[in-house]
């Protein structure tokens, strides 16, 4: 970790990208510090996936320079260090989920037998192990997708690109992906995560930049205090009584009715959950539980334009 | 990069990419044409046969004919493994950059040189299995049935062999470049020129036109692989059969030892070439 960056992760400098006329990416400068998760948001085509392959040394800059884990873009030793889930995960079909990842894992540089240990592990973190040897022809796409996950941290890299993570997976699936992810924060492990999903941003992330038409036009830091991660709740209850604010509890905080609606903010979506319990055991009759915008998409939306509208 | 881990990486590319080629439907169909053709040949070659016993007749011209049913025999089984190699081939690089597959394995510790060269030894082995196969059977048929042997049975599987490792340093360029369809239509394409080629320079023969001879060597010059097959015919036919003069079998211009040796620049310089293009482009 003494790299000579300053143990940044990734560092991009001036990095462009033009498609004959078109412009991917213009000038993306960044750095992301090493066991950080960092978000990049924008909408459909400004140029995320094309900023992943760049740094990944997929696509060939046009202009600028950068480095990853100390390395050039596209140095092969370093990518024993690096996981990567392509936007659209596709593999051989006719291996089984295990000897794919069990092929992944030899590639990546792991031994044979390294590699067989650790198959079934991923399997259980992306919830496929009951797949575990069916042939990849019959998968679904959040199936693939699951798989395209695990591949990407079966030799457990110490940076993890992440391009559209949950797209294709249901609910549990999407938790799925939160969990993991928080899981390689915990490991240590640094992550870059594309997306257009703010929810999802909101709740992994400690650093986000948004990208439109190839440049980034902000960026910000999740753990800053006045950030994001409040989300007002506001829930209505057909006998609605400020008796029941008093069971409002942290980390919910600011209770207010008014009418039959109840207000609260929260620090994570997460606690929802919790405080709309509490409601219902005060004998609320809950009719409908609304996540107010937040200040995060507030701040997309104002970004991207309303033409963008996702 | 240590030596120990790059042949680990090849290997692995390699093995996949053989299992991937041979799940490819083209080469099973191939291989039942070859069955196909097989059974042909050895009902043509016993009909033959029976109606030489039926006749008086020297057994200098029976000889001449059964090797040269011999090398059609052998002829229809190297324009096979030919066509086969290009189809079975032609999408490895084009249709895994077009679906995104390419992407998890050039993130891997591995060098897009290794990617391409893990890849052809996958299919050289796959490609070397199928003609010893057909080769194989084609002279084994020829031989229970009629006795005459070919001469210099391993140089022509040889050849034959570097007949479609030729072909497929073009598969592998063009996939490099283009998209599936268009590599394969490329590369059938040449492979007619080279047909076409062969036959100039045979009738080269004939006609004294040193026009046609110059047409044919650049043919020849465009895509080898058709010279290296006439090569092969020189080496295994037998001593006498040349006299059939006109026929893709015929020892009028026998491409020279200098002319295997332009084939096998020719596939190198390719070969170079594709891990170029493959390195400098997107995926
Ligand atoms: N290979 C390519 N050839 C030409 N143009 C391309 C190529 N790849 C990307 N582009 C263009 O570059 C721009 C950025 O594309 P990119 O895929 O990076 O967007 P994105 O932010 O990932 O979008 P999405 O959210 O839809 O995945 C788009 O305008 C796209 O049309
Ligand atoms: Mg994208």
């Amino acid at each position: 970790m003494s790299a000579p960056n300053g143990g940044f992760a990734i560092d991009a400098r001036g990095l462009s990208k033009t498609f004959g006329p078109r412009t991917a990416v213009r000038d993306l400068s960044l750095t992301v510090k090493r066991g950080e998760i960092f978000g990049f948001l924008g909408p459909n085509g400004a140029g995320k996936s094309t900023s992943i392959k760049m740094l990944l040394g997929l696509v060939h800059p046009t202009g600028g320079q950068g480095s990853v884990l100390g390395a050039p873009l596209g140095a092969p030793s370093v990518r024993r260090d690096i996981g990567f889930l392509p936007e659209d995960f596709r593999f051989y079909d006719w291996l089984t989920a295990t000897e794919l990842l069990v092929l992944h894992g030899r590639l990546a540089g792991l031994t044979d037998a390294k590699a067989r240990a650790r198959a079934p592990e991923v399997l259980e973190l992306v919830a496929m192990s009951p797949h575990a040897h069916r042939r990849l022809r019959g998968f679904s796409k959040g199936m693939l997708q699951r798989l395209g996950l695990a591949q990407a941290l079966i030799h457990e890299p110490a940076l993890i690109f992440l391009d559209e993570p949950t797209s294709g997976l249901d609910p549990m699936g999407r938790r799925m992906v939160r969990d993991v992810i928080r899981l390689q924060r915990d490991r240590g492990a640094t992550v870059f995560l594309n997306s257009h999903l703010l929810s999802e941003i909101e709740i992994t992330c400690d650093r986000v930049a948004f990208i439109k038409d190839g440049e980034i036009v902000a960026s910000r830091d999740m753990a800053d205090a006045s950030a994001a991660g409040a989300r007002h709740v506001s829930v209505r209850a057909r006998n609605a009584s400020a008796a029941m604010l008093g069971r409002i509890a942290p980390p919910a905080t600011n209770p207010s009715l008014s009418g039959d609606e109840i207000r609260f903010d929260v620090p994570f979506e997460d606690a929802i959950a919790d405080v709309v319990r509490a409601l219902v055991e005060a004998g609320a009759q809950v009719v409908r539980v609304s996540p107010e915008r937040t200040s995060l998409e507030d701040e997309f939306m104002r970004l991207v334009g309303e033409d963008h509208a996702l | 990069m240590s030596v120990h881990e790059s042949s680990r990486v090849l290997r692995i590319v390699a093995g996949v990419t053989l299992r991937e080629a041979a799940r490819r439907r083209i080469l099973w169909v191939a291989l039942g044409a070859a069955v196909l053709l097989l059974a042909i040949f050895a009902v043509a070659l016993r009909l033959q046969v029976l109606e030489f016993e039926g006749r008086p007749m020297s057994p200098f011209v029976r000889y001449q004919v059964e090797s040269g049913m011999l090398m059609i025999g052998l002829y229809t089984c190297d324009l096979l493994a030919v066509v086969m190699t290009i189809l079975t081939s032609i999408d490895t690089l084009a249709g895994e950059i077009g679906s995104g597959t390419i992407l998890a394995i050039a993130t891997k510790p591995i060098t897009r040189a290794q990617i391409l060269i893990g890849k052809f030894l996958g299919f050289s082995a796959m490609v070397i299995v199928y003609v010893a196969l057909t080769f194989g059977g084609t002279i084994a048929v020829a031989h229970a049935v009629t006795g005459v042997l070919p001469e210099h049975a391993l140089r022509g599987f040889l050849l034959i062999a570097f007949e479609c490792l030729v072909a497929l340093t073009v598969t592998f360029y063009l996939g490099t470049r283009f998209s599936t369809i268009t590599a394969g239509v490329f590369a059938l394409g040449l492979q007619g020129v080279a047909f076409m080629g062969g036959w100039l320079e045979q009738v080269s023969g004939f006609s004294q036109s040193q026009h046609i001879v110059t047409l044919g060597v650049i043919t020849s010059l465009i895509m080898p692989s058709e010279s290296v097959w006439r090569r092969a015919a020189f080496e295994m036919q037998t001593p006498l059969a040349g006299s059939l003069s006109f026929s893709p079998f015929a020892n009028v211009s026998i491409p020279s030892g200098a002319a295997l040796v332009y084939a096998a620049l020719f596939a190198t310089a390719l070969f170079l070439a594709a891990i170029y293009r493959f390195r400098k482009r997107d995926l």
